[in-house]
């Protein structure tokens, strides 16, 4: 309800209104060489290029945008996806049973810290240039939060709907399915949130350094070519499907979670 | 023909923390034959419930027995409803599948669920809620959806801990009447735990009056009173009169 309340508030554009019409003055003064600090205007003529290819003046990259995203999202779809199967899965694994805990944490743990960039070139020697090592980098940044925040779901369970559960015949599967598992659905979500974020960072940085397309690998081209205003529209564009990604699992939240709408707090409404 | 005999029962909890160890009950003698209404009546942390939690199977005795049809209990199972204190719902479904989840444990259609559902729903007053989540309710709508749920399980031995305690006096009052009809019908028996003497002795055919510190069965009383219970005969009173004196020498009697 809120997030619809927004929608009819004008004063959200304000501060991004006046962002773009500075940039564009500062950009049009000359105290910059124009190519170093493109103003938006130059950006948006580049960016609907890309998307339309309107005069050509992205060359190779022009109407190509939309096969750009569709390479960067089914990587994060991927990685994503398997992320979220095994994350969950473990992670209910992990936070029911003592014995799985003991048996795999610590070494889960250990692996946590290291950073899933400095898996690259690992990646690159294991599943060469192409998807494969953008997808398992993906996967690396998305897996941990999601593990994380379920097993502190499971462990967080009420005891006593797990007794109602058991009151009502229930065996231990029955328990996990029917109760453990929905009752840890709003961490399972909140570590969906965090993961997309890791899942996009992680997408683009692979495509910079070890995939020859998508929305990174344009960025970091246009860099070699000096054309910034190509670099901020792929930056720009990350963000919106970064921001698209976010909304749908928002979105997918709340229908899966309505049964908490009244029992939360969720930011008061002015 | 007993169905719950309770022998020789203790329980004591052990607090590592602290060093002490409580004990909630000790040497325990009760037994409920079928279709018998037991009420459990006595102060606060007399250990009615961990009493009632034996009987369900959610907790162990540290010594002697408990029975349900002549099995010693090991596990909570569908053959014994639990009403808990707090309602103990599922907050992520309806009214309909928290009546009806004991039907989903067991793998039913939805059709046949929610057919089933509707019928124990109208049995406690909850009809046009169906779709409503426990959030959405008051705690005694919440409690009588528990009910709802125990009953529909159709167990031998309905255990009841303080079901009533959340509702305002009117609709508790309703729900007695309505728990003995019920009973009366179907009947089974029940283990009620309260610490409403008028309660106990509105609704059972027994009362076993505790005391605490150790928890024990101070006496169990047969009551055979006509049914509809007058709270205001003389012979209500006179038992009622009775229960009180049992209690106040203990102390805590209005603990
Ligand atoms: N899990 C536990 N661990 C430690 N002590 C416990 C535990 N459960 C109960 N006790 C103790 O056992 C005693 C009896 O508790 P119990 O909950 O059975 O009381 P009760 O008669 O149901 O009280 P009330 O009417 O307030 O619900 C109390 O002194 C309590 O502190
Ligand atoms: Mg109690």
């Amino acid at each position: 309800m809120a997030s619809l309340m927004r929608y009819g508030r004008p004063e959200r554009f304000i501060v991004p209104v006046l962002i773009l019409a500075g940039w564009e003055m500062f950009s049009r003064s000359g105290a910059l060489p124009p190519a170093l600090l493109p103003a938006p205007s130059a950006v948006a003529w580049a960016w609907a290029d890309w998307i339309f290819n309107i005069d050509g003046n992205t060359q190779s990259y022009a109407g190509h945008w939309i096969f750009d995203v569709m390479a960067s999202t089914w990587r994060v779809a991927a990685g994503f996806a398997i992320a979220t199967i095994l994350g969950v899965a473990l992670g209910i694994a992990i936070g029911w049973s003592r014995l799985i805990e003991v048996t795999i944490e610590p070494t889960l743990q250990m692996l946590r810290p290291i950073p899933p960039v400095s898996w690259i070139p690992l990646a690159i020697i294991w599943f060469g240039i192409a998807d494969k090592p953008a997808i398992f980098l993906v996967f690396l940044g998305a897996f941990f939060p999601i593990l994380i925040n379920t097993i502190h779901g499971v462990k967080t369970v009420d005891r006593n709907l797990i007794r109602a559960g058991a009151m009502v015949g229930g065996g231990q599967h029955q328990l996990l399915r029917f109760i453990v598992l929905p009752a840890a659905m709003p961490s399972i979500f909140a570590g969906l949130r965090i993961s997309i974020g890791s899942a996009w960072m992680l997408t683009v940085t692979a495509e910079m350094v070890a995939v020859k397309s998508g929305v990174g690998y344009v960025l970091w081209d246009s860099y070699y070519f000096l054309r910034y205003d190509i670099v901020i529209a792929a930056m720009a564009s990350i963000g919106l499907l970064g921001y698209l990604s976010d909304l749908l699992i928002r979105m997918i939240s709340a229908r899966v979670l309505r049964w908490q709408q009244g029992t939360t707090l969720s930011g008061s409404e002015g | 023909m007993a169905t719950i005999e309770i022998s020789g029962v203790s329980k004591i909890f052990k607090d590592a923390k602290r060093k002490s160890d409580v004990t909630a009950l000790s040497n325990v003698d009760v037994t409920v034959k079928k279709n018998e209404f037991l009420c459990l009546l006595g102060p606060s942390g007399c250990g009615k419930s961990t009493l009632l939690n034996m009987i369900a199977g959610f907790d162990k005795p540290t010594a002697g027995t408990v029975k349900v049809d002549g099995q010693v209990v090991e596990a909570p199972g569908s053959d014994r409803g639990v009403v808990f204190q707090q309602a103990n719902l599922m907050p992520w479904l309806p009214v309909w599948e928290n009546v009806a989840f004991h039907l989903k444990m067991r793998g039913a259609m939805k059709a046949e669920r929610r057919e089933k559902a509707q019928l124990y729903i109208n049995m406690v007053g909850l009809t046009g809620f169906e779709n409503h989540f426990p959030s959405e309710l008051s705690g005694g709508m919440n409690q009588r959806v528990g009910i709802a749920r125990a009953l529909l399980m159709n167990p031998g031995v309905i255990l009841m801990d303080e079901p009533f305690g959340a509702l305002d006096e009117q609709t508790r009052m309703d729900m007695q009447n309505e728990l003995v009809r019920i009973w009366e019908e179907h009947k089974g028996t029940i283990v009620f735990v309260t610490h409403g003497i008028d309660e106990a002795l509105t609704l059972g055919t027994h009362v076993a009056v505790m005391s605490a510190r150790p928890g024990r069965i101070a006496e169990l009383i047969h009551l055979d009173l006509p049914r509809p219970r007058d709270i205001t005969s003389p012979r209500f009173n006179d038992v009622k009169r009775h229960i009180l004196d049992l209690l106040r020498p203990s102390g805590a009697a209005h603990g």
